[in-house]
C-alpha cells in the first residue's frame, strides 16, 4: 500500500512539467540551427586541418616507404635523425634569411607605399591599384614570368645593359638567388600589407596631427610619435601574417631555383618536400613538418606576447 | 552542460570525417566487374597517345573483362615524384612507365609484379628475342620487374641550315673525313653561335640541373658517375676532371654551349645542335629547317654511345594486376613492338635492323638508324642509375652548382661532389 502510494506520488511529481514541454524547444532549435551553420566549417577544419595534423604526428613516428608499401613504427628515430641531419643547419639558415629579408623589405616597403599613397595627390588610386594587382595574380604564373625576367639573358639584365651595367646571373649566384626570391615574393604580396596599412593610416584622427603641428612637431616626429603607435596593431597583424607566410614559401623556390645554387635557397618547406616526395622519406618529411609547426607556433606566441610591450591600445 | 554538448558535436563531426576518409580510401578498388586499367606515361604527345589507344582498343575487342584502358600522361619533369605521390595517396596506377634513374628503386622495392611467367607464356611472344643486355636494369634476383619499353640512344640533332649559313662543315662531312670529334664539334658549335647570334650546342634537359644528361659527354672521356658496383664516386677521377674541364671551357671561354640560365630550344630553331634521344624526333616540324641526326662525336677514348632506358611495370597492389600484366604482354608482343618502334626503339633483336626501323621512322634515313639507333643500342652505356637516385641526384646537383661559374676550380668542385655523395654510395 505504501509502495503504491509512493509510486503514485512520484509519478505525479516526476513528469509534472513534462507533457507541457515538447522536445524541440525554441532554444534547442536555435542550437541545432547554430550547429548546422558551423557544421561545414567544422567538418572542413576537422578533415583538412585537425585530422592531418594528428596523422602527421603519427607518421613522424614511422618509417614509411611508399614504393615497398611498408609502414613500420620506429619511435623517435626520425627525431634523432633530425638532430643529426647535416643539412638542417643550412636549411634553417636559408629559412631564417628568407624570413628576415621578406619581413623587413615587405613591411618597410608596404609602410612607405601606404604613407606615400595616403597623400591627397592625383593618380594615387591608379598607383594603389598597380601595387595591389599582383596580389590577385596566380602565384605560379607570377613566378614563372619573373623566372624569365631574371634569366642571364632575360629582361632585367637587358634593361641593365641599356644603361651600361652588366647584371649578374640572378638565379645562379649564391647571394643573388636568395635576394631574387625575396624580391619576387615582396612584389607579389606588398600590395596586401600596403592596403592594410593604408586603412590603418586613414583611421588615425587628423586632429592629432593638427595638435602636433601647433606644438611645432616636425613631420618625422609626427610619424614616429603619432602614426607608428596608432597603427601598431596593424603592424603586429601584418608582421604575424608575413612571418608565417614566409615560413611556408614553396612555389617560388620550386619554380625559380629548386633550392639551389648549392643549398642556398633550400628553405624548410622545400626541404620537407624533397625528403617526402622526391626521396620517399615520408616519415622524415612528417618529422620536418612537425619542426615547422613548432617554429611557427613559437614565433606566433612570441609576437603575441610582445604585443603588450609595443602595441598601442592593448592593456 | 554546454561544453558537454559541444564536445558531443565535435565527436559526431570527427566520426563523420573518419567515415568519409574511410570511404575515400578504397573507393576505386572494385574487384568485381570488368577491369578499368590506367597506365601512367611521360608523354602527352598526340601521336604517341594515338598509337597507345589504338593498341588498347584492339586488345579490348578480344578481352571483354577489360572495360577501359586509360593512358594518363604525367609531366616529364616531375614524372617520378607525381607517380610516387599517387602511390602514397592510394591512387596507384595499374601500369606505370619507369625511367632508368628510378629503376633500381622500383625494381628492388617489391612494388612491381614479376613479369617473366606472363610474358613467356603469352602466345607468339618470342621472349628470347629480347636482347638480354636491355633487361639487366629491370631484373632483381633473376626476376624481371619491368619490360624495357624504350631503349633510346642519344644522338646529335643538327640544324644543317644554320651551320651552312655560318660557313661551317656539317657533321656528315666531318664524319666522312673521320673528323667528328668533340674538339671539332665544339669548335663548330662555337663558330655557328657567333655567326648566327643563336646558341651553339644544347645538351637537352641538362639546363645545369639534370646532370645525368652530361653522361652523353663524359662517357667519351671514359668517365663514370660512380663505379660499376655503385660503391665508389667517380666524379673526381682524372677522366672526369678532364671531361668537365673541357665542358667548362666550352661553356665559359669558347661559348659553344649556352651558359646557365639561358634557354634555347633546338626544335624551335634556337640552337645549331642538340644532344637528345631519338624519341624526340617527333618534335621536328615539317619544313622548319634542314636537319640531320648523327652519332655522338668521338671523345679522347674514341667512339661511344649512351642510351636512356624506360621500362613499363605492373603495380603489384593493383586489384587488376593480372589483367594489367596480360595487357602489357599484348602491348609489347612482336606485332605491337614493331608499331611502337617508330617512337620507342624496341629491345627485340629481330626488329633492330635498319630495314624494319625505316618502315616506321619515315623521318630518319636508314644510315641514321643504323649508326645512331642500332649501333647505339648494341654498344651503348646506360645513363647513370643507382638506388636512392633522387637523393643522390640532388646532392650531385647541389655539389656541381659551383662549377657553373666562369672562374670555378673544376678539380676542387668535383672533389666536393664526391665528399657529398660517397656516404650515400657506401650505404
Amino acid at each position: 500500500m505504501t509502495q503504491t502510494d509512493t509510486r503514485v506520488g512520484s509519478a505525479a511529481a516526476g513528469p509534472a512539467p513534462g507533457p507541457a514541454r515538447p522536445f524541440w524547444t525554441s532554444r534547442r532549435r536555435d542550437q541545432l540551427a547554430g550547429y548546422a551553420f558551423i557544421a561545414p566549417q567544422l567538418l572542413g577544419s576537422v578533415v583538412f586541418v585537425i585530422l592531418p595534423l594528428i596523422l602527421v604526428l603519427w607518421y613522424s613516428l614511422h618509417e614509411w616507404n611508399v614504393l615497398a608499401g611498408t609502414f613500420e613504427f620506429v619511435g623517435t628515430d626520425n627525431y634523432r635523425a633530425l638532430a643529426d641531419d647535416p643539412n638542417l643547419g643550412a636549411v634553417l639558415r636559408a629559412t631564417g634569411l628568407f624570413s628576415i629579408g621578406l619581413v623587413v623589405v615587405n613591411l618597410g616597403l608596404a609602410l612607405l607605399l601606404a604613407v606615400l599613397l595616403n597623400q591627397r595627390l592625383r593618380g594615387t588610386i591608379l598607383f594603389r591599384t598597380l601595387f595591389f594587382s599582383p596580389v590577385v595574380v596566380s602565384l605560379v604564373a607570377w613566378t614563372i614570368v619573373w623566372g624569365f625576367l631574371l634569366q642571364d639573358n632575360g629582361g632585367i639584365n637587358g634593361l641593365l645593359d641599356t644603361v651600361g651595367v652588366h647584371g649578374p646571373n640572378w638565379l645562379r649566384g649564391e647571394g643573388t638567388a636568395m635576394v631574387s626570391v625575396i624580391v619576387v615574393q615582396v612584389f607579389k604580396n606588398v600590395g596586401l600589407n600596403m592596403v592594410l596599412f593604408l586603412a590603418a593610416l586613414q583611421g588615425v584622427p587628423a586632429e592629432l596631427y593638427e595638435a602636433a603641428e601647433v606644438d611645432g612637431a616636425s613631420r618625422m616626429r609626427q610619424f614616429w610619435r603619432i602614426t607608428v603607435p596608432l597603427i601598431s596593431p596593424t603592424i603586429l597583424l601584418t608582421s604575424i601574417i608575413t612571418v608565417v607566410g614566409s615560413l611556408q614559401v614553396f612555389a617560388q623556390i620550386a619554380v625559380l631555383t629548386q633550392g639551389g645554387p648549392g643549398t642556398s635557397t633550400t628553405v624548410l618547406v622545400y626541404y620537407l618536400y624533397q625528403q617526402a616526395f622526391q626521396f620517399h622519406h615520408f616519415g622524415y618529411g612528417a618529422t620536418l613538418s612537425i619542426l615547422l609547426f613548432v617554429i611557427v607556433l613559437a614565433l606566433t606566441v612570441l609576437q603575441w606576447q610582445m604585443r603588450k610591450r609595443w602595441v598601442f591600445h592593448e592593456s | 552542460m554546454r561544453a558537454g554538448k559541444a564536445l558531443r558535436g565535435v565527436a559526431v563531426a570527427l566520426a563523420g570525417a573518419l567515415a568519409l576518409t574511410a570511404c575515400g580510401g578504397g573507393g576505386d578498388a572494385d574487384d568485381s566487374g570488368p577491369a578499368k586499367l590506367r597506365m601512367t606515361v611521360w608523354s602527352a604527345n598526340e601521336a604517341h597517345l594515338k598509337l597507345f589507344n589504338e593498341i588498347a582498343e584492339e586488345y579490348r575487342k578480344s578481352h571483354p573483362d577489360v572495360a577501359e584502358i586509360k593512358f594518363d600522361p604525367l609531366p616529364f619533369d616531375t614524372y617520378t615524384t607525381t607517380l610516387t605521390t599517387q602511390i602514397a595517396g592510394g591512387n596507384a596506377p595499374d601500369l606505370a612507365w619507369v625511367f632508368e634513374n628510378s629503376a633500381p628503386d622500383f625494381v628492388a622495392s617489391g612494388a612491381l609484379l614479376p613479369l617473366d611467367d606472363t610474358l613467356k607464356k603469352a602466345e607468339g611472344y618470342q621472349y628470347e628475342d629480347i636482347s638480354p643486355a636491355t633487361l639487366k636494369l629491370w631484373q632483381n634476383e633473376g626476376k624481371l620487374y619491368a619490360y624495357p619499353f624504350s631503349t633510346s640512344p642519344f644522338g646529335v640533332f643538327v640544324n644543317t641550315d644554320m651551320l651552312k649559313k655560318a660557313g661551317q662543315k656539317t657533321p656528315a662531312e666531318l664524319i666522312a673525313a673521320g673528323q667528328w670529334t668533340w674538339d671539332n664539334a665544339l669548335a663548330t658549335a662555337a663558330a655557328t653561335a657567333v655567326k648566327s647570334g643563336k646558341a651553339g650546342l644544347v645538351i637537352r634537359d641538362f639546363d645545369y640541373k639534370g646532370w645525368d644528361n652530361l653522361s652523353t659527354f663524359w662517357t667519351g672521356w671514359g668517365a663514370q658517375a660512380w663505379s660499376e658496383d655503385g660503391k665508389t664516386c667517380g666524379f673526381n677521377s682524372p677522366e672526369m676532371v678532364d671531361a668537365m674541364t673541357t665542358l667548362h671551357k666550352a661553356t665559359f671561354t669558347q661559348k659553344a654551349l649556352p651558359g646557365p640560365g639561358t634557354t634555347a630550344d633546338f626544335f624551335a630553331g634556337d640552337s645549331a645542335m642538340t644532344i637528345t634521344q631519338i624519341s624526340r624526333a617527333s618534335l621536328l616540324k615539317d619544313g622548319g629547317f634542314g636537319w640531320d641526326l648523327v652519332p655522338l662525336p668521338a671523345g679522347p677514348k674514341g667512339n661511344y654511345a649512351v642510351v636512356g632506358q624506360a621500362g613499363v611495370g605492373v603495380m603489384k597492389k593493383s586489384p587488376h594486376a593480372k589483367q594489367a600484366a596480360d595487357f602489357l604482354a599484348f602491348l609489347t608482343n612482336p606485332t605491337n613492338s614493331a608499331k611502337l618502334a617508330q617512337f620507342f626503339p624496341p629491345p627485340r633483336q629481330s626488329q633492330l635492323t635498319a630495314e624494319t626501323l625505316a618502315k616506321t621512322n619515315p623521318q630518319l634515313k636508314p644510315e641514321q638508324l643504323q649508326k645512331v639507333v642500332i649501333d647505339g643500342i648494341t654498344s651503348g652505356v646506360v645513363k647513370p642509375s643507382h638506388s636512392g637516385q633522387a637523393e643522390l641526384s640532388q646532392q650531385v646537383r647541389a655539389g656541381l652548382d659551383p662549377l657553373w661559374q666562369p672562374n670555378a676550380d673544376v678539380k676542387a668542385v668535383l672533389d666536393g661532389v664526391c665528399a657529398k655523395i660517397q656516404p650515400l654510395l657506401a650505404k
